[in-house]
């Protein structure tokens, strides 16, 4: 990649979102201030190559969109609608860079809205927080484009027609919604960490970093909210282990055959400031603190022999006080194998039953408890039900492998 | 900005004596606040009639409503409100008032 190219991409990611909330306080549109935004980027990959990298890229960006902009309203005024004219002249001139962090934190607000469905929420927050183009967002969630397309469109539009405000909410709301927010990043992340389908990479690292990028973003907006720093440690600890989780041949590699000297040791270290920082609060923790806790643990221990068990056990006991979910009482029982050995931990697995049996981690945890139990038939059925329902290419394939040793 | 709220029911009239008065507390304070426009509960489906004045010639009358199906409005609430944050707001009180679920949608 040649330096304007560089430039441009570093401008996209740092000054997209800036550009199209700006745009969106101007002029009270998201779709007006979504497509100058590109059209701005679009100049600016035609101009930059011949004009030279502006000495400030961002502000560069916001004048051209902002310019972008108008020449749309007129366009369409002319057509059309007298209205807009208007709606121009009490628009103000764009603020100075820096001013506008809290404008990005009311974009992503308004694109994680609680009225908009959840998978419209994560792609809006994508498209118009994280910049990604809509065959990107269709590409990562495996859906066709013109789907993605009416979806991103009718969200846009309904924002619109039902006012849904372009404001960070009251301070009354902003628990409730900052953690809607934060579940449309762990999404993200997730379908990057794991993604389903059988066509993708089995990791989806533009997603994973996206929603890094994002989670960072909000953090520097909300800096003492602790889920917030949570979910950022979460995030970053369970990235540190990317590359070591995935073998060359695309298998799935489980936490204890990892080698962990491939592991991201810069990523851990901050993993770990943050977990640190929140424990030093000792403001009770939420879910995300609680998960990154744990993955603190598991990152500490050099080898795998040296994981405190006793330290995650607990803390899964934590978690599950305050989310009862079967899915918290399986992982906490795959930390009960270690502490107190596989016979106690299928018997906690197997009480999951009801509420699991559609679910690939269910049946690969009972499989590998069969297996160490040296029941090997058991194991080997409960390897195939998990074998039927993964959807990640890697941990099929680990998966299979394991249910061939099988003596 | 005026909001509709459709009352989502299987039956109509079916309010208790309790929900009654909430629904009146609920409504006094709404008017208190400056959100009133207008309210009303509305009889059974199968009292509606279509109608079909389109063509030329005598408008067609049509017995029942413009579709069946098994929940239906059974009353509504119009709010004046900011934004639809206030809106929704106002709805989960109406929603727990008259214990029933409820839609909000904006007018053009």
């Amino acid at each position: 990649m040649n330096d304007i190219q560089e430039a441009i991409t570093r401008a996209h990611r740092g000054e997209w979102a800036r550009v199209v909330a700006s745009l969106t306080k101007r002029f009270g549109d998201l779709d007006i201030a979504e497509e100058a935004a590109a059209e701005a980027f679009a100049t600016a990959v035609e101009r930059w190559p011949e004009d030279g990298v502006p000495p400030n890229p961002g502000a560069w960006l916001t004048t051209t969109a902002n310019r972008k902009a108008i020449d749309r309203i007129r366009r369409e005024a002319k057509r059309d609608d007298k209205q807009k004219e208007a709606q121009m002249s009490y628009g103000e001139p764009p603020e100075p860079l820096g001013v506008i962090d809290d404008e990005r934190l009311r974009l992503i607000f308004t694109c994680c809205h609680p009225a908009l469905g959840m998978e419209t929420r994560v792609a809006l927050t994508l498209r118009m927080v994280g910049g990604l183009t809509v065959p990107e967002i269709a590409r990562a969630f495996l859906v066709q484009e013109t789907a993605m397309g009416q979806r991103i469109t009718r969200a846009k539009a309904k924002i619109k027609a039902a006012r849904i405000p372009y404001r960070v909410p009251s301070s009354e709301d902003l628990p409730s919604r900052v953690s809607g927010v934060l579940a449309v990043l762990f999404l993200v992340f997730n379908e990057g960490y794991l993604a389903t389908g059988a066509d993708t990479d089995p990791v989806r690292h533009e997603l994973t970093a996206e929603a890094i990028r994002l989670t960072r973003l909000i953090r520097a907006l909300l800096p003492d909210d602790g889920e917030v720093a949570g979910l950022l440690a979460l995030m970053l600890l369970t990235e540190a282990r990317g590359t070591a989780r995935v073998s060359r041949t695309g298998e799935l590699v489980s936490l204890d055959e990892q080698d962990r000297g491939a592991w991201d040791t810069a990523m851990i270290a901050e993993g770990h400031q943050l977990v640190r920082e929140r424990l030093a609060t000792r403001i009770p923790p939420g879910r995300y603190q609680i998960l990154a806790a744990i993955n603190a643990v598991h990152t500490s221990a050099r080898d795998v022999r040296d994981t405190d068990w006793s330290q995650v056990v607990a803390l899964y006991d934590q978690l599950a006080r305050i989310d009862r979910s079967p899915i918290v009482a399986l992982n906490r029982a795959i930390a009960v194998a270690e502490l107190d050995g596989p016979d106690v931990a299928l018997a906690i697995v197997d009480g999951l039953g009801d509420k699991l049996s559609g679910y690939h981690a269910y049946h690969a945890t009972r499989a590998d408890l069969l297996r160490r139990l040296g029941r090997s038939a058991e194991s080997r059925a409960a390897y195939d039900e998990a074998i039927e329902l993964a959807a990640n290419t890697a941990e099929t394939a680990y998966l299979t492998r394991r249910r061939n040793q099988l003596a | 900005m005026q909001y509709l709220i459709s009352v989502i029911d299987d039956r109509t009239g079916s309010a208790t004596a309790d929900e009654m008065e909430a629904i009146d507390a609920f409504n006094e304070q709404l008017i208190a606040d400056g959100h009133w426009v207008f309210a009303g509960g509305l009889s059974a489906p199968s009292d509606a009639t279509v109608i079909d004045g389109r063509g030329e010639g005598t408008p067609l009358f049509t017995d029942g409503p413009f579709l069946e199906s098994k929940e239906y409005m059974a009353g509504f609430w119009v709010f004046e409100a900011p934004d639809l944050d206030v809106a929704l707001k106002l709805a989960a009180a109406a929603s727990k008032a008259c214990n029933r679920r409820l839609e909000v949608r904006p007018f053009l």
